[in-house]
């Protein structure tokens, strides 16, 4: 019994041995978190976002239950109307209640965010794992391919994706992923590169691990905080694309609950009649700072992963 | 000898890229029904009624690799199709809306890396101080924003307290009419230019009224890479052995910094201009919709939601064309100013 328990506490002190640099990393990281006001600002705005997301039905009850993200009309006529007790922002063009908008507009940023970065992860990913892992020729056809995707500006690619596949947000998010995985998977595959010779992963082949033991046990966990970093401010970045997707007409269907065609309800109504020029300001100002604050916050959390994750950057 | 190697491989690594973006493009265009892709040869109302014949002609029903060489052969001998929303052939197009979007590129690339690298140094210099934090949440923010959203923003307050001061469209109509008078030479069809060259000041005060609101907006949404680079560079730069030594021998901190650390640090800067003419030609879109500057931009966007394809596609293989090109000369001017690149 007590030889039991000096074995059971033997190890209990090599686990926490062993734990201890890591407790040390852990709480020094939230030292850091704490120390910069911005990435905590950003930690706020995203989690401000998702109660947002989540009280969506609470916060705006939804007039047609079986398509909430319809935003509902109130009238037809073009003229927008200012905030109002029934309507705290008021209604935008063609009578769209603009606070029903943002609010499920939030859902939809978050829907378009994380299934463009969660898909151009698993493909850039793989891709990037077989292309630095195997090399030789797989190799060199993968990176001209990415090569090429890289040479083409986002947005141009994008509009050029969605007119073919035609307008839907489903087919923005779809022509995001294709342009969006190349540089993940380059980012992958120069990981792999660099820690393809190192002694550990040597070692693991050599005790007979597969190779897709090798690539998901040694490979990417060592590769994974520049994957987080790229991952935060992508979501910003393919939410912001998206936005100006449907701004410039092609992407939400109209009347859709999405920030970017609320902001182009807006358009027609930037300058009011002159002896008021900023009468329709709650048409813009409103859905733009959804977006500028949801990119925002993204994006500083990108930044202090950076700070906080990178070991070369962080002590300076 | 060694350099005449490098530039040789390097001009060779452009067609696999070329060829690429080809495939990209035929692709997207294969993703169109074959009497969608009529359209872009049916210059005529008599063709409508058989389009059946139009569709053999053209061979959109032939298999995908044969279209592809016959498509290719008509690109190569400069036939892009026709335009609709321009009205005209798309490679003729493209040069006329060329000039106003270049004219816009040039006076935005100039604030953009001159205030990144302004900004970008002052923050390394002055790194976790105040002037640190002031430009790098202004960077921040200016990456943060949606450009369409800064473009309506400055027209709401221009428009509508400024009445007239900065315009919309890349001129007056009255200046615009004057410009395509006989009276006016057009040298380049760079508004600002050819004002210049003609020496009317008039013309020149015009455009340039015209140019300010887009500029501010590009300037806003794109400086913020050049700054986060030239930051990054200049901290890595001001750890080097070299500033330690001119440190040492007495050198100040002025002479250090701008002669030893800042030269240093622009390199990465430079390397990535590839990557910031792709974003400018991302905000070009944006900004040209807004402002209804007709230029590349502008028309690129009425193609996309008027859904004309053949502009689409001119769109996707001028960019590539474009980021290949200015990667291609930065690199060799990389090359030729860099000796150690040519050794590595």
């Amino acid at each position: 019994m007590r030889l039991n328990l000096s074995f059971v506490n033997a190890k209990w002190d090599d686990l926490k041995r062993e734990m201890e640099p890591r407790i040390k990393e852990l709480k020094f990281s939230f030292s850091r978190i704490k120390k910069s006001p911005l990435s905590l600002v950003g930690l706020f705005l995203i989690l401000f976002f998702v109660i947002i997301a989540v009280l969506a039905p609470e916060l705006a009850p939804p007039k047609y239950p079986h398509n909430p993200y319809r935003i509902p009309r109130y009238g037809y006529s073009a003229i927008p109307r200012p905030p109002s007790p029934e309507h705290p922002f008021g209604l935008t063009e063609g009578q769209y209640d603009i606070y029903y908008g943002v609010i499920w507009g939030t859902r939809t940023a978050f829907r378009i965010g994380f299934i463009v970065v969660g898909s151009i992860l698993v493909i850039g990913i793989v891709l990037g794992s077989i292309s630095g892992y195997y090399g030789g020729i797989v190799d060199e056809i993968i990176m001209r391919v990415v090569d090429t995707f890289m040479s083409l500006p986002t947005l141009v690619l994008a509009m050029a994706l969605v007119t073919a596949l035609g307008r839907s947000l489903d087919n923005v998010m779809k022509a995001l992923i294709i342009v969006g995985w190349p540089s993940y998977a380059r980012l992958i595959r120069g990981d792999i590169l660099t820690v393809r010779e190192e002694g550990y992963v040597e070692a693991a082949r050599a005790v007979g691990c597969s190779d897709l033991r090798v690539i998901l046990k040694h490979v990417l966990p060592n590769a994974i905080y520049p994957l987080l970093i790229m991952a935060s401010l992508d979501i910003g970045a393919m939410v912001l694309t998206a936005a100006a997707l449907s701004f410039l007409g092609l992407g939400a269907p109209v009347g859709y609950a999405d920030w970017g065609q609320m902001v182009s309800f807006a358009r027609n109504w930037i300058v009011g009649p002159p002896d008021n020029p900023l009468a329709y300001w709650y048409t813009i100002t409103i859905p733009g700072l959804f977006i500028l604050f949801f990119v925002l916050g993204w994006n500083l959390l990108g930044d202090a992963f950076r700070d906080i994750l990178d070991p070369k950057l962080r002590r300076r | 000898m060694n350099l005449r190697n490098y530039i040789i491989r390097r001009i060779l690594l452009v067609i696999p890229v070329l060829f690429g973006v080809s495939i990209i493009i035929f692709v997207i265009l294969s993703l169109f029904s074959p009497e969608q892709r009529a359209a872009a040869f049916i210059t005529d109302v008599k063709q409508l009624r058989n389009i059946k014949s139009v569709i053999k002609t053209y061979h959109l029903d032939a298999p995908l690799y044969l279209q592809y060489f016959y498509w290719l052969k008509e690109v190569l001998h400069g036939n892009l199709g026709w335009s609709r929303t321009a009205s005209r052939p798309v490679l003729e197009a493209l040069f006329y809306f060329l000039p106003n979007t270049v004219e816009l590129g040039l006076f935005s690339i100039v604030p953009i890396v001159l205030i990144g690298i302004w900004l970008g140094s002052a923050s390394a210099v002055h790194q976790n101080r105040f002037i640190d934090h002031l430009s790098r949440t202004i960077a921040i923010i200016g990456w943060s924003l949606p450009t369409f959203w800064f473009g309506l923003l400055l027209l709401m307050i221009f428009y509508g307290y400024f009445k007239g001061l900065f315009p919309p469209e890349a001129l007056s109509t009255s200046t615009s009419l004057y410009v395509h008078s006989p009276n006016f030479v057009r040298f380049t069809h760079i508004n600002t230019i050819d004002a210049l060259l003609n020496w009317k000041g008039s013309v020149l005060l015009d455009a340039l009224r015209h140019l300010v609101l887009p500029v501010i907006t590009l300037t806003v949404v794109q400086c913020a890479l050049v700054m986060r680079i030239m930051r990054s560079s200049m901290l890595e730069a001001l750890g080097k052995g070299y500033v330690t030594t001119a440190r040492a021998k007495g050198a100040d901190e002025k002479t250090v910094i701008k002669k030893h650390v800042k030269r240093n640090a622009m390199i990465p800067v430079i390397t990535v201009s590839g990557y910031l003419f792709a974003g400018l030609m991302n905000g070009v879109v944006i900004t040209e919709t807004i402002f209804n500057r007709k230029g590349l931009g502008w028309w690129w966007w009425r193609a996309a939601v008027q859904l004309d394809i053949p502009a689409i596609l001119g769109a996707v293989l001028f960019n590539g064309i474009l980021f290949v090109l200015t990667n291609l000369v930065v690199d060799l001017l990389y090359a030729y100013f860099d000796p150690r690149v040519r050794l590595g």
